[in-house]
């Protein structure tokens, strides 16, 4: 995983709560073997309407999405952040996040921030009406920073620490590897085995 | 002494291989269940690092989200098929059993890990599948995982997770006749919001829960994803235990006694405290249907389309093309799905043919049914019960998830109204366009006959 430290860029404000993976990737969309080319779909029956915020031409190009509330809620579809990130986002913002999108998130390199609703109430205000206004999500920091506020967030101490050093989880369990061979020698015989 | 510990900690510390301050707590996986949706970049994953499957004997996989439920084995698409041969493909390499489109045991993820004697208490089971806290019923700790997760686990059988919280819901009473456990489920998310749970494991207890069948425990935890919580149990007793002996990978001999020492400690201690209770009243509750595009906006179907209480209800309402004050049971259907991990069982197909029988489908109405498993199928055609949904004008279907997400041909066509023993209502779910209504197995059949939302009270 690339490392992430900061994404800076302007905001698509999509003021919606509780948007679940279905409407972020629709079913038809899962099934491809592969982990990208995922972007053309995000929001798919959504974007049907002209009028739909990510339809706009002034939010082309947005790097941070804000969001409301519960954001990612329902099916586990890791689909649902490849979409994000292959449509150009590099973080999300919202007041919470549902469990399984936000560790799926961590997995993929998109940096998912909670702030409090009044906070992220002026952002998506901010870019309604300015879509040119830019933030930071600085990650070292901790900090969302604009023209005169700077917000701060708290994140998952190890998940920010994997995040900064574009650790790869897989490699860093690996290295328990004496441990896990321990527990397995204590598990007791009569837990299933398929073989 | 020690610590009064809750189910959810007992389960939570059994699973511990490295714990460090700071840090996730490092956690052993029982056992892996794996489906053709998202699976195949897990393997790509894992054989482009040179890595392979730590534990094939700890990991089971089937074929159910794409699977066509008729017309033979053959998916109705070339994507599907290509996602089903991908995992058929690397199940082949790395040694793990399939149990594959066509074959006795295929099934939903969620309906065959519990009949084989697979989902056991006291295990940590995940999926990369947000139904897996369907197997929590069991006393197991078993929640969904992403397909990141999917590599991690597959490479070393083990996942790091931060602590979650505790909540309790303690439901007490006799269920009134007509009022089921998808009930219990859709009235506590109503009251709690679909978010309320994130963050926490969450123990189903008092004396509702004890009287379910392992069948309706099931059906309660499977849907604790729809409220947001991180993972469902029941604590297992001897509903359970009765459950699963002589179930193919149960414990047999003394093994069977070993472990049924152990599962009779799988219990909160008296003096454990949750982070929130919630208590629910199963007296007082009714038949829930839900109105909106979400699970949580849900009512008794003696009630009415409510006034919008926020931007969420009045996009919900201008969805499902329902006005406020419509009474519930005025609203037409035009399609019937009973199926779905949520409610495939035996014991639903029961329920609703308990309902049909001697009746006949509206003729408006198209409507199905989707056996969780082949072996569910099969144990209902040897009781009869295809018969009886034959004659009422169903189509029996093969085993599978079809219209609870529509990745195969089972789908709504945009506008269609459906009333379905699924879990989930959101926009599009069942087909692009398409309206849900998640209900319980006797109040679909109910649907089906009448054409319209109805009280099952008012027919048996």
């Amino acid at each position: 995983m690339q490392p992430v430290k900061h994404v800076q860029g302007r905001m698509a404000p999509l003021d919606r709560a509780d948007v679940d993976t279905d409407q972020i990737i629709p079913k038809q969309f899962l099934k491809r073997i592969e982990r990208t080319g995922y972007g053309p779909f995000l929001f798919y029956d959504w974007r049907q309407a002209d009028d739909f915020v990510l339809n706009r031409p002034e939010h082309q190009g947005a790097s941070v999405l804000v969001t409301g509330e519960n954001f990612g809620c329902g099916s586990s579809r890791e689909h649902a952040p490849w979409a994000i990130r292959d449509a150009g986002f590099r973080a999300i913002i919202a007041p919470s996040f549902a469990d399984i999108f936000r560790a799926n998130c961590f997995k993929t390199g998109l940096l998912s921030v909670t702030l409090p609703d009044s906070q992220v109430r002026h952002l998506i205000d901010l870019a309604s009406e300015d879509a040119a206004a830019e933030v930071t999500v600085d990650l070292e920091a901790q900090q969302v920073r604009g023209d005169g506020f700077s917000y701060r967030f708290e994140i998952d101490a190890f998940a920010r620490e994997c995040l900064l050093g574009g650790l790869d989880e897989i490699g860093l369990v690996e290295r328990h590897q004496p441990a896990i061979a321990a527990y397995e020698s204590r598990r007791a015989a009569w837990l299933p085995t398929v073989r | 002494m020690n610590t009064p510990r809750t189910l959810g900690q007992k389960l939570w510390d059994s699973h511990v291989v490295r714990s460090k301050p700071g840090e996730p707590d490092l956690l052993y996986v029982d056992l892996h269940l794996v489906h053709e949706v998202t699976s195949p970049q897990a393997f790509e994953g894992l054989r482009l690092a040179g890595r392979s499957v730590r534990r094939p004997d700890l990991t089971v996989a089937t074929m159910d989200h794409n699977v066509p439920t008729r017309g033979g084995a053959r998916a109705a698409d070339e994507l599907s098929r290509k996602q089903m041969e991908t995992l058929a493909e690397n199940c082949r390499r790395e040694g793990i059993p399939l149990h594959q489109i066509g074959s006795r045991r295929q099934g939903i993820v969620h309906v065959i890990g519990p009949e084989l004697g697979l989902t056991q208490p006291g295990m940590l089971i995940v999926c990369g599948d947000s139904h897996t806290s369907t197997h929590g019923a069991f006393g197991a700790l078993a929640f969904g995982i992403g397909t990141s997760e999917v590599e991690l686990v597959l490479a070393t059988q083990c996942l790091p997770q931060s602590h979650a919280r505790d909540l309790a819901v303690t439901v007490e009473g006799d269920l009134p006749l007509g009022v089921t456990a998808k009930d219990v489920v859709l009235g506590l998310i109503g009251r709690t919001g679909i978010s309320f749970g994130q963050g926490h494991l969450v123990e189903y207890r008092g004396s509702t829960v004890r009287g379910l069948t392992m069948e309706g425990r099931m059906t309660v935890c499977n849907m604790s994803i729809e409220w947001g919580a991180k993972a469902g149990m029941v604590a297992p007793d001897d509903t359970t235990f009765t459950y699963l002996e002589r179930r193919p990978h149960a414990p047999r001999g003394p093994g069977w006694n070993a472990a049924l020492d152990y599962w009779r400690t799988l219990v909160t201690d008296a003096d454990a405290v949750f982070d929130h209770e919630i208590q629910l009243d199963a007296t007082q509750l009714e038949p829930h249907v839900t109105w909106g595009t979400n699970p949580g906006q849900v009512a008794p179907v003696t009630g009415r389309v409510p006034e919008p209480r926020s931007d969420t209800d009045a996009r919900a309402l201008r969805y499902m093309d329902l006005r406020p004050g419509t009474a519930l049971a005025d609203i037409a259907i035009d399609r019937v799905f009973i199926g779905s991990c949520t409610n495939a069982r035996l014991e639903d197909l029961r329920a609703a043919a308990l309902v049909i029988a001697g009746k006949h489908v509206h003729p408006k109405v198209r409507a199905m049914v989707v056996p969780g498993s082949t072996t569910v199928k099969r144990a209902a055609e040897d009781e009869g019960l295809d018969a009886v949904f034959k004659a009422a004008g169903f189509e029996w279907r093969n085993a599978g998830c079809s219209m609870c997400l529509g990745m195969n041909p089972d789908i709504l066509a945009p506008g269609e109204r459906c009333a379905s023993t699924s879990n989930r209502n959101f926009e599009g779910r069942q087909g692009a366009g398409g309206r849900t209504h998640l209900m319980s197995p006797p109040m679909a059949a109910a649907a089906a006959v009448t054409g319209h939302l109805v009280d099952v009270r008012e027919l048996i």
